[in-house]
């Protein structure tokens, strides 16, 4: 079997060319860089989680619900059941939240349109509630999560760090795959047809709620990791994690990124990243509204998301 | 489906230009930033939000007032010299707003891409908590100015580069029943109203403690648990009316401390209970006739309208109500409290005209007595990590003719009556009936 049969299409080799070239720059680019990467990817994984529903015609405004569950369950466990190992502590989180999927899923999936998006609101700000008024928690100022080991090894100074980043690109790198064979397997193209048609799938014998609860449980995973992977990196679990407008930052994303293709969370994710930074520093008391406007213009010029600019120009590459 | 093959090549390029200008624009900022022969200190404070108002804005004016005139030598003495240690200072000011993650990438961005010398802010509890063991990890001077929170020293046990200029919420509480008990001997039930978050369950926990150890016979009637940024507080409102206390207390701040003291004086909540508003400084000149009289505020220290009268308060209060047309509430003089410690730390130990160094700064700071328009401030707890000051409390006396209001029956308390030794856990301190407290 050869190369070029082992991988379903050319993105995938692309997306593991991607993902080498951004573990190579972990030794060459700036430390504050590597750490926005770090929690721009981990970010992506939670849109990832948005767009996979929004491809199926649903809209998410509480995905934050599972980036909180996978940040509290790595800091809980890591708290209070010893646990130190980086590996262990995100697989809890995400068993975590696939749990708690597990069980929503199946009143969730019965709504579309509006009332799936406010009862996804809803169960957020029931965990945000709940954490903010649990001193045991440590309330709204949540509590720091001490650096993890990594199969034992423990990294100290900048190598902790960069450890936690060449850990993030990897889990993206895996999570994107993965999540690109999703989105073209059977399974993932039927959400498309949900959308587009949901009594006409149901027609052709297949359960589309079936369908839906499937999709929102990976979309839980997913999330899960990369709320998991926020903790471990920044160090710190707070319920703003579960707060709406968390969640209403993951959906703009998703909306700045597009939905067409399995990479346009993370560039959305970066891109995003990258100019909140340089708008705080440089409109220290405007910094909102330069990324409103900003956003807004890329809305307004590209409706499908900034993936369009890379679409439009790979058609006319194949019209030539 | 879109996913043909031959999108994938320009994924790759779209996000390795967006790495390649994020790395462009950082390099070149940075550059700018290091070498420029100016002191580099980053501010942060609440910009936008609701803390905005109250804390945040008024501590970002207080530093560019501060800053200004360090820059042009016209500070009273001992801080005559320019700057600091005569090296002028250079300010780059965030927006703590947006939550502890946030603000962890951004202190990062702060030390790392703009290379700044050394950085005083945070407001928040939580961004305090989170922040504390980056800046122990990045090694750069870092001076809390005003958060609360009794957890700091417990994350980071053994300080080196972190330090807070300002006084914890316990000790505010523990003020406020001493006051309470010496002025109100009378008081036998407690209602408390706080915001549900930390800052409001921390607060009343430390009041009723440090109360019942101090008059055991007092009771609690009623708790309210609004949750932050309400606005509206009626059925709160009837619900401790209801239950008729001699005391309201309540740790509310900015906003809603004004609104719940407006809806409150509106249904006659204050005819019959007097209220203790531990962060009620701030709110004094918005007041007037509508609080009443007798109204018990604190101002987290001897700050603001508590300031004792001294050359440096001479200097910045005239000057801060000229520049700003409103005089300075506490945290604006905490703001300063906490660059005049950073200049008092750099002149004590780096050479003259030199810039200084971290390490200057760290020595120089830890252990340090030194003086601000509050008064001398002692950085002698936590190995010479955190400030011991006094805190005050007064009575809110509106003077209808003039239409000036001021704080009446001040007493004051030094931090070694209401600060917990070392390594002690406060609310045990305080069930322990305040071993080692000494007052006056």
């Amino acid at each position: 079997m050869s190369i070029r049969n082992f991988f379903t299409s050319r993105t995938e080799p692309a997306l593991l060319l991607a993902a080498v070239v951004f573990a190579g720059g972990a030794w060459l680019m700036p430390a504050w860089l590597a750490f926005l990467l770090t929690l721009a990817l981990a970010k992506a994984l939670v849109v990832l989680g948005v767009v996979i529903q929004m491809r199926a015609g649903l809209v998410s405004f509480g995905q934050a619900l599972f980036f909180c569950i996978g940040g509290y369950g790595v800091g809980l466990a890591a708290q209070y059941l010893g646990i130190g190992d980086a590996f262990a502590l995100l697989a809890l989180g995400t068993v975590a939240a696939i749990l708690l999927a597990l069980a929503c899923g199946w009143l969730l999936t019965r709504y579309r349109e509006i009332f799936y998006a406010m009862l996804t609101l809803a169960l957020s700000m029931i965990l945000y509630g709940v954490l903010v008024k649990s001193s045991a928690l440590g309330s709204t100022d949540g509590f720091n999560v001490v650096p993890p080991s990594f199969l034992g090894w423990v990294p100290e100074g900048d190598a902790r760090k960069r450890t936690m980043y060449l850990l993030t690109v990897l889990v993206a790198a895996v999570a994107a795959i993965g999540f690109h064979r999703f989105m073209i397997s059977s399974l993932g193209r039927v959400t498309e047809a949900v959308r587009e048609n949901e009594i006409r799938v149901d027609f052709l014998g297949i359960s589309p709620q079936a369908v839906l609860f499937v999709n929102y449980v990976v979309a839980a995973g997913v999330s899960a990791l990369g709320g998991g992977l926020t903790a471990l990196a920044s160090g710190h679990i707070d319920p703003d994690m579960a707060i709406w407008t968390t969640s209403g930052e993951f959906v703009f994303i998703a909306i700045l990124g597009g939905t067409g293709h399995v990479a346009a969370p993370f560039i959305g994710a970066i891109v995003f990243s990258v100019i909140r930074t340089f708008a705080i520093q440089e409109a220290p008391h405007f910094w909102q509204m330069t990324l409103g406007v900003v956003l807004l213009a890329l809305i307004l010029f590209l409706p499908k998301g900034l993936w369009s600019l890379v679409a439009r120009r790979s058609k006319k590459e194949a019209a030539a | 489906m879109q996913a043909s093959p031959c999108l994938s090549r320009p994924s790759f390029r779209l996000s390795a230009i967006a790495t390649a200008l994020a790395l462009a624009a950082g390099v070149s900022t940075s550059a700018l930033a290091a070498d420029n022969g100016k002191y580099r200190i980053g501010i942060v404070t609440f910009l936008s939000g609701a803390a905005a108002g109250p804390f945040g804005v008024p501590a970002a004016n207080a530093a560019k007032l501060a800053v200004e005139a360090l820059n042009a030598g016209k500070l009273p003495a001992p801080y005559g010299k320019k700057g600091i240690n005569g090296i002028e200072i250079e300010t780059v000011i965030i927006d703590e707003a947006g939550g502890a993650t946030k603000q962890t990438e951004e202190f990062r961005n702060l030390v790392q891409r703009q290379k700044v010398d050394a950085v005083i802010g945070y407001i928040s509890s939580g961004d305090c908590i989170a922040i504390a063991p980056a800046v122990e990890e990045l090694g750069v001077p870092t001076i809390f100015f005003d958060c609360g929170t009794s957890k700091v020293f417990e994350t980071v046990k053994n300080p080196k580069f972190l330090f807070r200029t300002g006084l914890d919420a316990v000790v505010d509480n523990v003020a406020a029943a001493r006051y309470i008990a010496e002025t109100r001997p009378n008081v036998k039930t407690v209602a408390s109203i706080q915001q549900n978050y930390a800052w409001g369950q921390d607060s009343w926990n430390d009041f009723n403690l440090a109360l019942k150890q101090i008059k055991p016979e007092t009771k609690v009637v009623s708790e309210q648990w609004p949750k932050l940024g309400q606005g509206q507080y009626g059925a709160e409102i009837s619900a401790i009316s209801v239950s008729n206390p001699d005391l309201i207390h309540s740790s509310f701040w900015g906003g809603d401390m004004e609104a719940l003291m407006l809806q409150g004086g509106a249904r006659g909540l204050f005819d019959k209970s007097v209220a203790v508003l531990t962060a009620g400084e701030t709110g004094i000149e918005h007041f007037k006739a509508n609080v009443p009289n007798g109204t018990v505020l604190g101002g987290r220290g001897p700050f603001g309208v508590f300031a004792p009268k001294n050359a440096l308060n001479d200097w910045f209060r005239p000057a801060f109500t000229a520049q700003f047309k409103e005089p300075p509430t506490y945290p604006a003089y905490k703001m300063v409290q906490a660059i005049l410690g950073l200049k008092a730390a750099a002149e004590k130990t780096a050479k003259v005209g030199a810039m200084p160094t971290a390490e200057n700064i760290v020595q120089g700071l830890a252990g340090l007595t030194f003086e601000a328009p509050s008064g001398t401030v002692h950085m002698s707890r936590s190995k010479g990590h955190q400030a011991v000051q006094s805190v005050s409390f007064g009575e809110y006396q509106f003077d209808a003719k003039t239409g000036k209001a001021s704080v009446t029956k001040v007493k004051t308390y030094a931090g070694e009556c209401l600060m917990p030794p070392d390594g002690s856990n406060p609310a045990d301190w305080i069930k322990a009936g305040f071993p080692g407290a000494k007052c006056s």
